[in-house]
């Protein structure tokens, strides 16, 4: 029922997650935060099982900084995705998997390149231009595919998740009101304003 | 070796025979290990207790073996202008059974905290306990009391480390810190989620609604106390293990006070009796 947009471009990383916490038939809550900050370039979207998604994106976020700690330089994000991977992996088969999905956004700074990750509870891991989680997905891939150019502007790509929220609100049963969205680029990661039902969307 | 089990020798106790003069000592060592390290919780002895526990609630002709928790609750809280406030009812339930009517399902972790219990009563006093107990030793460690959010960070920690073995918590922590007023969600899942109005249990979805309904942020302590009152007696009346005694609890900064304690029999009639006049 959760879902997860991403969209690497040119120059940053944009990753929108919904905020809707749900048991059984009950939402709990609307303002639920499911993007996870990694490191100084590195934001991580996580959707899945309850407790499990906080739980490893924490243990994940506290490894990169450890690695920061230890060897006095961080991550790079393809080194931090590929960790994450390997973690998820290692879990798949023990007594407690982590069942949890993801979208990594990220920006090397080493080689001036942003980068997305899709990766999912079983431990697949992809490398791509734009990915999706969850049954909202499923509306957007064919706007994404539409509209994802790699030279798109920050506003550019903003407008993209724009249409595909509006697609999920229009088509989709599920009620997933809000949407909250983070760029990752140069100067790190930062907020933009959510996106929600509320306000009717109008073209920028 | 393999003859000695062939020949059914317990091969767990090595022939010791002073321990095998007395099983009992040792076998309580290991059930109550959880007195001297409150996180070593004797859990059922055989892999994923979880879902062995399930295959093992079924007889050998199939009849279902059900072991009945306690569950049925309605508890509600939501923070507004004049602080937090708390509203659950008091009936325990195992089954069809009523096993009590007065359970205090608001657990006072100290002054300034407070939890409430939805879920299996036995796990959630017990966690709660754990729980105050490593908020009292902060408060000694640090010199100053456990925020709100560290101390659900706590719990919600101490029960993922349990998760998929059969405890069931649906709890909401609540108090007043530096930062104010704040109330926070979890349950046994691993969930902790930080909001303004909840409600837990099998009456919430009853409760949801009139709370939902009746809630801004700008209620009078006296709408407040009410509304609260009013959506655990709304779940009262539709959810069959829901009742006895509505209690109301309201946090400031000054720490929790205990409202009112009403039995919603005698609110059924009071709020019936209010509504005659515009029937009639």
């Amino acid at each position: 029922m959760e879902c997860l947009l991403g969209l690497a471009c040119k120059d940053f990383a944009i990753i929108a997650a919904d905020q809707t916490n749900a048991h059984s038939i009950i939402v709990m809550n609307n303002e639920e935060n499911k993007l996870f900050k990694v490191s100084n370039h590195m934001a991580m979207g996580v959707t899945g099982e309850a407790g499990d998604t906080t739980q490893f994106a924490e243990f994940i976020a506290k490894n990169v900084q450890l690695y920061k700690m230890r060897h006095g330089y961080e991550l790079s994000p393809t080194a931090a995705a590929n960790f994450t991977r390997k973690t998820l992996a290692q879990h798949l088969r023990s007594s407690s998997p982590y069942m949890v999905n993801m979208l990594l956004g990220g920006y090397d700074t080493k080689s001036d390149e942003s980068a997305l990750y899709f990766i999912d509870y079983l431990g697949s891991f992809q490398k791509v231009p734009f990915a999706t989680h969850g049954y909202g997905g499923f509306f957007c891939m064919g706007i994404m595919d539409r509209f994802h150019r790699n030279d798109l502007s920050v506003e550019e790509a903003y407008e993209v998740l724009r249409k595909c929220v509006a697609e999920i609100h229009k088509r989709l049963i599920v009620n997933l009101p809000n949407f909250k969205v983070q760029v990752i680029d140069k100067n790190g990661i930062r907020d933009l304003e959510p996106l929600t039902a509320k306000k009717p969307p109008t073209a920028a | 070796m393999a003859l000695a089990e062939l020949c059914g020798l317990d091969t767990q106790f090595k022939f010791n025979l002073r321990k095998n003069v007395i099983p009992m000592e040792t076998d309580i060592m290991q059930y109550t290990g959880n007195l001297y390290n409150n996180c070593q919780l004797a859990v059922p002895p055989y892999m994923n207790p979880a879902e062995t526990l399930a295959s093992l609630q079924q007889d050998e002709m199939g009849n279902d073996i059900r072991m009945h928790f306690d569950h049925g609750t309605t508890t509600l809280g939501f923070r507004y202008q004049g602080g937090v406030l708390l509203a659950v009812d008091s009936r325990a339930t195992g089954g069809s059974f009523i096993g009590s009517t007065d359970v205090k399902k608001i657990i006072e972790l100290n002054d300034y905290l407070l939890a409430t219990m939805a879920g299996g009563a036995a796990d959630c006093v017990y966690w709660d306990r754990v729980l105050a107990k490593h908020c009292r030793l902060y408060e000694l460690r640090n010199r100053e009391r456990i925020s709100i959010a560290a101390a659900s960070k706590l719990m919600s920690n101490m029960v993922y480390n349990y998760k998929g073995m059969g405890l069931s918590i649906g709890s909401m922590i609540t108090g007043w810190d530096k930062r104010g007023s704040s109330l926070y969600y979890i349950d046994s899942e691993g969930t902790r989620t930080k909001g303004d109005c909840f409600s837990v249990g099998s009456g919430s979805v009853h409760a949801f609604g009139v709370l939902d309904s009746g809630y801004h942020w700008d209620l009078t302590n006296e709408e407040a106390y009410d509304l609260g009152r009013r959506s655990i007696y709304h779940a009262t009346f539709r959810d069959v293990a829901s009742g006895g005694n509505i209690r109301v609890y309201h946090v400031t900064e000054n720490g929790w006070k205990s409202i009112s304690i009403d039995d919603a029999s005698d609110l059924h009639y009071k709020y019936e009796d209010e509504r005659k006049p515009e029937t009639a």
